[in-house]
Parts: structure tokens; sequence; C-alpha cells
């Protein structure tokens, strides 16, 4: 049995949704169709002079072995930031739901780095880690590590890893709390009596119910990956060095802003949309089956 | 029903709205720039004081970030239709900002459509021909101009005793004295690197950078630069990065703070760094010419210039045009030139003000204001040394670091590094020809 609308006027659902409606449209499909335009367009910066050229972006950019680099890196990074900050986040939040002294401190202080914007959390972590300026790297060097991010790009990458992971660690806490908050008592206390160890509930019970959030925190941790890491690899790195630390994101900017490719970039930003497309839609097709709400 | 009110409020809203902008008597000029704390502050002085000095227009600076945030915000705004006037934007967007016909007013165009008195042998031509066309004509009008110096710790050197080096084989060995006393992480470094080692090197030896001289006289130009000299510098560098006699400081100028914190003792940047040198260093400096290597045939030859020049935008109207045409002269007057090239360390850009400021025996307590100078007018430039026109310059700045950097953390040969700088410039460089107004 379904409720009937209540609505008496037909126009008025309409007139409500509306606003929504429009912010959608100015705010997502206008500008996405204007990159689709764009991306089969020659143009100079100004937009003085416009050539139509099919698919010539596209056929440049995928001939261009750089360009798969790119991909794959932003992939490596994605995967790794949401590694690394799921189970840290994840840790923490076993270790803050337990009943002790102070723990509202704790788990406030815990939350405090989501406040950070990401250009903030780059130079704080360029403050500490930077090869002649960084606290951190005088300890490094102490302990005979040759620590120098501007020009090895591995640890330049290692470098907005962390930095991009240690944001999300706060968002990915909260969630993990009130997951574990919901995970009823009586289960973990039925496992206790047959006499499962602390580990064995976690993996065997918790975990399993936790399901939902962690694969939520995927998707997020994913999506936060590819397209908010743009402000701390900007204030870090800037893609360098060499091209170690530049993702698809930072790519479209560089090549869009820096470089006044406006056609290369749109397409790029295509491509992007449809990796995220197909992303979003196989995930949750998965979801359906195997997560349960 | 509600709707219809609320439309009908908006309509009234509007309509008052628009009333209200026509009482405007001044002609407002937007000045859009990117400078920084006491720059900033010269900039606020010279809009007060000029619309002090009429009635007429109204100078408003904005500051709109850094160099390539203040030339892509005024980029966007030409596409929507609101250019600023008056647009600051650094020497490596020349190339793009002159391909945009129509988008820009040619300054030379400018000052004799409006009647303003304007002669370009007024100016510093090692500056101005950076910015003017192969028949002299000028297109922006140049703000503020520095160049590659060498900034040199005298305290540091005087422990090792070593004087203050002139040739490149003189700086390695001076620096490996650095680095075995005292300066374990950094014998010498440099900010912009590819300003440094690629552009001002070769303009400074008087080998080209790219061909059709650097790129002035037409965008089908190709670059040049991985050629023996530049190779054999990459190569000296990458050698001394092993043990950090050399340490690679960054692509832009973040790493400056390690000169005036002492832990590099010669250090090569901008000339503007001065202002940032006399409030931090804690020890006796100064600006030495640049390295040269003395096995090349007339080296030194002339320094390029680095810095800004304000690009007037296109389709204003003819009043807005006067009003900026009377601004740039009122920049030009010579005590207001000695004034900025003594607030700001930039360079005057004007002969009278150069003069004067000689005349005045500034340069005799801070002879290193005037190192610069010098550098520019060593000699006549020649094709190598009269400027760089390279379209999408930002980006292949980018490039040449990548690249550069590659060969610093050893994953490459200083020739493969410079190899691949010149076929990706290349290809970038056809890309923005491909898009130029024609």
């Amino acid at each position: 049995m379904q409720k009937q609308a209540i609505f008496q006027s037909k126009l008025l659902p309409y007139a409500l949704v509306a606003p929504q409606l429009a912010i959608v449209l100015i705010f997502f499909y206008w500008p996405a169709v204007q990159a689709v335009i764009q991306s089969f367009l020659l143009q100079d910066a100004f937009g003085l002079s416009t050539s139509f050229v099919w698919f010539e972006n596209y056929v440049e950019l995928l001939s261009d072995p750089a360009y798969f680099e790119t991909i794959v890196r932003t992939f490596f990074f994605s995967f790794a930031i949401a590694a690394s900050s799921l189970s840290v986040a994840l840790l923490l939040a076993v270790m803050a739901d337990k009943p002790m002294r102070g723990g509202a401190v704790y788990r406030t202080l815990l939350i405090w780095p989501y406040a950070v914007a990401p250009p903030v959390v780059g130079v704080l972590w360029v403050f500490m880690l930077h090869p002649s300026l960084g606290v951190l790297s005088r300890y490094l060097r102490a302990a005979g590590i040759e620590w120098n991010p501007l020009l090895d790009g591995n640890q330049a990458a290692t470098l907005v890893i962390l930095a991009a992971a240690w944001k999300q660690i706060s968002y990915n806490f909260l969630f993990f709390l009130a997951g574990l908050a919901s995970i009823p008592k009586s289960v973990l206390e039925a496992a206790a009596i047959d006499g499962a160890r602390p580990m064995r509930r976690f993996w065997t019970v918790t975990f399993p119910l936790l399901s939902p959030t962690i694969f939520f925190l995927l998707v997020v941790n994913i999506v936060y990956a590819f397209f908010d890491t743009f402000g701390i690899i900007d204030t870090m790195t800037r893609g360098g060095p060499g091209k170690s630390t530049e993702t698809l994101v930072y790519k479209v900017y560089n090549d869009g802003l820096i470089g006044g490719n406006l056609g290369s970039s749109a397409a790029q930003s295509v491509i992007l949309m449809v990796m995220v497309i197909v992303l979003t839609g196989i995930q949750f097709r998965f979801v359906e089956r195997k997560v349960t709400y | 029903m509600a709707l219809r009110y609320f439309g009908a409020a908006a309509a009234v809203a509007f309509a008052v709205g628009m009333t209200a902008s026509p009482a405007l008597a001044v002609t407002e000029i937007q000045w859009w720039h990117a400078m920084t704390g006491a720059n900033n502050d010269v900039i606020v002085k010279l809009a007060n004081d000029f619309n002090a000095s009429q009635s007429d227009y109204k100078v408003i600076p904005t500051y709109k970030g850094s160099y390539p945030d203040t030339m892509n915000a005024g980029i966007a705004a030409f596409r929507a239709g609101n250019a600023p006037h008056i647009m600051q934007v650094f020497e490596v967007g020349t190339a793009t900002m002159m391909a945009a016909t129509g988008a820009v007013k040619p300054v030379y165009k400018l000052m004799t459509d409006a009647g303003e008195k304007f002669d370009p042998k007024n100016y510093l031509s090692a500056i101005t021909g950076y910015y003017s066309t192969s028949k002299g004509e000028m297109l922006s009008f140049p703000f503020n101009s520095s160049s590659t110096v060498m900034w040199v710790n005298l305290d540091e050197l005087k422990k090792v005793n070593a004087e203050i080096p002139k040739t490149w084989p003189e700086v390695f060995e001076v620096a490996k004295k650095l680095h075995d006393n005292g300066h374990p992480t950094c014998g010498f470094s440099n900010s912009w690197v590819t300003w440094v080692n690629l552009e001002q090197l070769s303009a400074w030896h008087n080998v080209p950078l790219a061909s059709k001289a650097n790129g002035l006289d037409g965008f089908d130009t190709k670059l040049e630069f991985n050629a023996p000299l530049q190779e054999k510098h990459l190569e000296k560098l990458v050698e001394l990065q092993k043990d950090k006699t050399y340490d690679y400081a960054g692509r832009t100028n973040q790493g400056e703070g390690r000169f005036t914190s002492g832990e590099c003792a010669i250090y090569l940047t901008s000339s503007a760094f001065f202002g940032n040198v006399k409030a931090q260093a804690k020890f006796n400096f100064t600006a030495a010419p640049m390295p040269y290597y003395p096995d090349v045939k007339g080296a030194p030859q002339n320094s390029i210039i680095g810095g800004a020049s304000l690009w007037v935008m296109g389709g204003k109207s003819a009043d807005e045009y006067k009003g900026i045409a009377k601004f740039l002269t009122f920049l030009s007057d010579t005590d207001r030139q000695v004034y900025i090239h003594k607030a700001s360390g930039y360079l005057p850009i004007t002969k009278a003000a150069y003069e004067k400021a000689k005349a005045e025996g500034f340069y005799k307590d801070q002879p290193y204001l005037e190192t610069p100078l010098l550098e520019l007018t060593n000699k006549e430039p020649t094709e190598n040394s009269r400027g760089l026109r390279l379209g999408n310059m930002v980006q292949l700045r980018d490039v040449w670091a990548e690249e550069i950097e590659q060969a610093l953390a050893g994953k490459k040969t200083a020739k493969q590094a410079l190899d691949a700088s010149v076929e990706r410039g290349n290809t970038m460089l056809r890309q923005f020809e491909k898009t130029a107004v024609k």
C-alpha cells in the first residue's frame, strides 16, 4: 500500500522540486555539457579562435603513454589512501569504543583534523617534512635516511599519501564509531560466552557487521582521493618531482589553467567523469548483492 | 500566488539595483596585480597618489593571488566579458598575451590613440625589448623587472677564505669548500631552476634557447637548448647534487629561505629577493653577477629580465583608455620610477630614473642593487639574449623542471633529460601555434 500524494495542486510538487532541479541543472549538467563540447574543440586560452577537431584531443591524450601512467598512479594513490586511512581509523575507533576515562576527549581530538582544509593540511605536513625547514626531516636525517621529497619521487608520493590519509582518518573514525555503537551488545556477549577471544570476536562478529559502513567509507574515500587531494598536492608538491605526484585531477588543472590547453583539459574531465560513473555503477551493483545495509 | 508576489518583489529589487549604479561620476580603472607584502604597499600608494593627482579617473588595485592565478583570473574574466582594464602578467605569460590579438590593447597604440606623449626611446631597451615587437613597438608596460643575480653570504665566504666567485668553475670550487666546512647540506643552490639554469644561462653565454631569436620572430620557434653548454652545466649540477655541494631547492622561489637562514651561502635567484634578504639576513651579503664559463667565447653576454609587465585589456571605452594612458604616463615619471626602484628593489624602467638614482649615490652604499642593471646592459643584446617569447611558457617551465628533477635524482642522464625537455616542449609549442590567433 502506497500513500497517495497529499498535494492539492498538481503544480505545487514541481514547484517544490524546482529549486533543487535548477541547482542540479545549472551546477552539474550545464558544466558537464560544456566540458563535453569543449573537449571537441581546439581553442586558445582567451577563447578568440576556436576550431572543431572531432576526437583529436582524445586521440592525442590516449596515445600519450604519460597519461596512462597518471591513471595508474591515481588508482594507486586512491587505494593507498583509502587502505591506510580506513585501517588506522578502524583501529582507533575500536580502541576509543572501549569504556575509558576521558574517552570523550580522545574522541573529540581524533575528530579534529577533519575540520582542517586540504591546502592547510598540505602546508602543515610540508612544515614538518620539508627537507630543509622540516622538524621531522631533521630526525629522519639523524636516523640516516636520505630524506629529500623535492627530488625523490617515492618519498614525495609517500608524503602526499600520508597527509591525505591523515586528514581522512577523522571522518572514517567518526563513522566507524557510530557503526560500532550500533552493533548489538548481545551478539558480542553471546560470542564471548561461546568462548571466542577478543580477536576472533572482532573478525567474526564486529567486522562483518561493520561491512556496510566499511563499504560506504571505501566509496567516499576513493572519491576523496580522486578529487579532494588536489589542495594537498598543490600546496605540497605541485605534482612533482618529475610527475610522481600528478593525479588525474591535478593534470586537468595543470593542462587547463596553467597550460591554457582547454580542449585537452576538457577531454580529461570527460574521461574522468566516465570513470567515476562506471566506478560508482559497478560498486553499487556489487553492494546490493554483498553488503546488507 | 505566493510565487507571483515573490517574482514581483524580485523584479522591484532588480530594478532598484539597476538604477543605483550609474550614479558614479569618475571612470574606474580596475588594476589586477599579484604583489604581496611591501610591494603591495607600493601598488596601493601608486594608485592612491594617482587618484589624488586628478579627479576624472580612479585606479582600483586588486590583489588576485600569485602570478599564474592573476593571469588565469584575467583570462577567465575576459571569457566572461568583464576583464579588468590593467592586468599584471609575469614575463613568461608574454607570448600568450601577445597572441591574444583583440583581447589586449598594445601600449604603443593606446598611447597614440589617447594622445599621450610617449617616446619608447626614454625606456631602457634591455627591459622594454622583452615586451616589444621586433619593430620596437611596446606591447605591454614593464612594471616590475628584475634579473638573476648570485646572492652571496660574505661572512661564510670569509670563513673559508674565498673570494666572490666570478666563473662557474670558481663557484663549484668555493661551494666544495663551503660544503666541507660547515655547510654539509648545501654548498650552493638556486630558485627558479629553469630560469637560472637554462634561460639565463643560455642568454648569458649567447647561445640560443630556441630558434627564431628565442621565439621573438615567430611562433614557429623550436627549442634548441639540448646543446653542449647546457648539457655540461646540468651534468655538473647532477654530479654535485650527489653530495649536496649543489642542492636542488624546488621549481619556484620557495627555497629562498635557505639563503637568509644561512644554510646556503651562495644562492642564485631574482634580484627582487633583495627585500627579504635585507629584512631577514643576519650576515653581510651582496649580489654578484651570474657566473659564466670562461671557455665560452664572448661570455658573459647580457642577462634577460624577469618580473612582470602591465597589459591593457581590449574592448574598453575611449574614455577608459584615456585614463589608463594617463596612468602609464604617471608611472613613467622619473621621480616615481626612482621611488619604485628604491621601495621595491625592482629595476627602474626609464633611462632618466636610472641616471637619477646613480647621481643620487644610491648605488654607493648598496652596489648590489645595480648588479642586475649592469648585467642587463653588459653588452648590446643579440638574438639569443633579447628575451624569450614561447607560448605555454608556464607549463613549458614545469616540463623542463620535471626533466631536470629526473636528472638530479639520477633517473636520467643530463643529455636524456635535456633531449626529453626539448622534445616535449616542441610538442607543446606546436600545440600553441595551432591555437594562436593568426
